[in-house]
């Protein structure tokens, strides 16, 4: 008995690996998320949507006002420079689920409150230094030159003084 | 108004960060047993299952299912309930109103977690919108600092604050067998001292800014069960029930970037009804003991303040005053929290069960030093939303 109970411990502990998965998806961005792709991609534009009742600006546009519970549709245009509302500098390594590699690390990464807008674009900032890169810094939006209608367009933010 | 409900049992595995002598159904079997042992009751005394965890941590997309045998649902309702950091509160509320509606007496809540199995954050970063948000997104460390981001510069909290936090939860569990981090190098070491230790350690790396290994969560394989009984069978199992007062939840955005950083308004409404609807005026006065979904350590000052245990900006103090200790008039965590263990799709429904435990008397070394009347146990999850349940020692009028 006493014996058995020692093989049981030094029994080896087996894995099965799934292998390099990879499940494509077409994601529908619907009327409002494709118009702000597109003007992404095609002007350098950023725009939000106001909401007809409580008149908060979103970005990026979306359908409904969830807190009103009511139907948007008045696009505004929406400035490429804004505020770091929230931030940090990511410095762990992890897998990017969108490539299957890992994330390039270290990097800035901020909820950006763009003039113009009351919610926030989540993003990259061109800065790991904790000293300029903070709550309430001032942001502009660098594009990609090569624009493909998604929210990588915007290449990152960086921080204007 | 449905049938009064309370929890009569309650399991759980101890955490470890990787269990590969168990597959998930089997880790499942394990908290599932004990639950039962701690109820004295068998499978065939359940009614019905409510089962959750974060599907896509272990890619198994139908848990419900393919965990059927190991949660001991086989040929009973089972119902799988899932909502990110929050699911163990929320299995635990389906169960309650699974057993409130009148329809099940006894209904067995389960929440799990292999975090091993997968990349923690990779995984995480898929609950979140595909087109707008997981480009640049950094999990749940990146989402948690950029809210400790706002606080700090709101308050000027600074990072021994949050080294005292991630202290007081440590040396809780310490007391905990269940716990899956015991540092037993903090014994013995007076708290300013540890703290010292904790901000001047070069090992204590960095995760993202401000935020370094002592302020988050560790990754753990772990599960955990609880058993509600309607008012019609409670007494007859347990000799001290831990009745439910009450329990809301309250979600509010989709998208991150819509969420108000400056206080935590989904974990401040919930709690607020919650203690409306059970009665308490003043919660740090009338609760007895909290077991508070915190996942990293500045929650463990501005959430505070959002339950309404102190004013905004107090919570530091609330916190070195040594209130929220062991011996404190509202000792936080006895369990040691998720700071010291957390596998995700268990660790909501953890607290629950822990609450539940202090207010039947059974929390052994981890057992506050005063009588439980009242206890708070809350869950957090996603675009900050929370779920809150409050357990009480007398049944409900
Ligand atoms: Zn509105």
């Amino acid at each position: 008995m006493e014996k058995n109970e020692q093989k049981k411990n030094e029994q080896e502990l087996l894995t099965v690996t799934s292998g390099d998965m990879f499940q494509p998806y077409d994601w529908s961005v619907g009327l409002f998320g494709s118009r702000f792709l597109a003007e992404l991609r095609d002007n350098k534009k950023i725009y939000g949507i106001k909401c007809p009742k409580c008149g908060k600006v979103y970005v990026p546009p979306r359908k409904i006002c969830g807190s009103c519970y009511v139907a948007m549709d008045e696009f505004v245009p929406l400035s490429d420079e804004g505020e770091v509302y929230v931030c940090t500098i990511v410095h762990f390594g992890f897998v990017d689920p969108e490539t299957g590699k890992q994330r390039p690390v270290p990097y800035g990464y901020a909820f950006i409150k763009l003039d113009g807008a009351d919610t926030c674009l989540t993003h990259f900032v061109n800065s790991t230094d904790p000293e300029k890169f903070k709550v309430g810094a001032r942001v502009k939006a660098v594009f990609e030159e090569k624009r493909k209608g998604s929210i990588a367009d915007i290449k990152h933010f960086d921080i204007i003084d | 108004m449905g049938k009064r409900v309370a929890v009569v049992g309650f399991g759980q595995t101890k955490g470890r960060s990787s269990r590969k002598d168990v597959n998930g159904q089997e880790l499942i079997n394990e908290a599932v047993v004990t639950a039962l042992q701690d109820a004295e009751l068998t499978i065939r005394d359940i009614d019905a299952i409510v089962i959750g965890n974060m599907d896509h941590f272990e890619g198994i997309n139908y848990v419900d299912t393919w965990s059927v045998e190991g949660a001991g649902g086989v040929m009973k309702p089972i119902f799988k309930v899932t909502t990110g950091g929050t699911t163990g509160t929320t299995v635990a509320m389906s169960a309650y109103y699974h057993v409130a509606s009148g329809m099940f007496d006894r209904v067995l809540a389960i929440g799990w977690e292999k975090n091993s199995e997968s990349d923690t954050t990779g995984a995480i970063i898929t609950a979140f919108d595909p087109v707008w948000e997981r480009p640049n997104l950094g999990g749940a460390v990146a989402g948690l600092a950029i809210e400790a981001s706002k606080y700090m510069s709101n308050y000027g909290v600074t990072e021994r604050d949050g080294a005292r936090v991630a202290v007081r939860e440590r040396l809780h569990a310490l007391n905990n067998p269940y716990a899956h981090l015991h540092q037993e190098w903090m014994k013995g070491i007076p708290v300013d001292q540890l703290v010292d230790l904790i901000v001047g350690s070069e090992q204590n790396v960095m995760l993202a800014y401000p935020l370094r290994m002592s302020d988050m969560c560790p990754r753990t394989d772990g599960a955990a069960a609880a058993v509600f009984a309607s008012e019609d069978v409670a007494e007859k199992i347990a000799p001290i029930p831990a009745w439910v007062l009450s329990t809301v939840n309250r979600h509010n955005f989709a998208l991150a970037g819509d969420v108000d950083m400056d206080r935590n308004t989904t974990m401040a409404k919930a709690s607020k009804k919650a203690f409306e609807k059970a009665g308490i005026k003043e919660p740090l006065k009338e609760i007895d003991v909290c077991e508070l979904y915190l996942p990293y350590s500045y929650a463990g000052l501005k959430w505070m303040e959002d339950y309404g245990f102190c004013e905004y900006g107090e919570g530091p103090k609330l916190l070195w005053d040594g209130v929220t200790d062991m011996d404190g008039e509202l000792p936080v965590n006895p369990s040691g929290g998720v700071m010291s263990s957390n596998a995700i799709g268990a660790t909501a429904l953890i607290r629950v069960g822990e609450a539940a435990t202090q207010v039947m008397g059974k929390a052994g070394t981890r057992q506050v030093p005063k009588d439980v009347n009242i206890a708070f146990a809350t869950g957090f999850g996603g675009c900050y939303w929370a779920d809150v349940m409050i357990l009480g020692r007398r049944k409900p009028a």
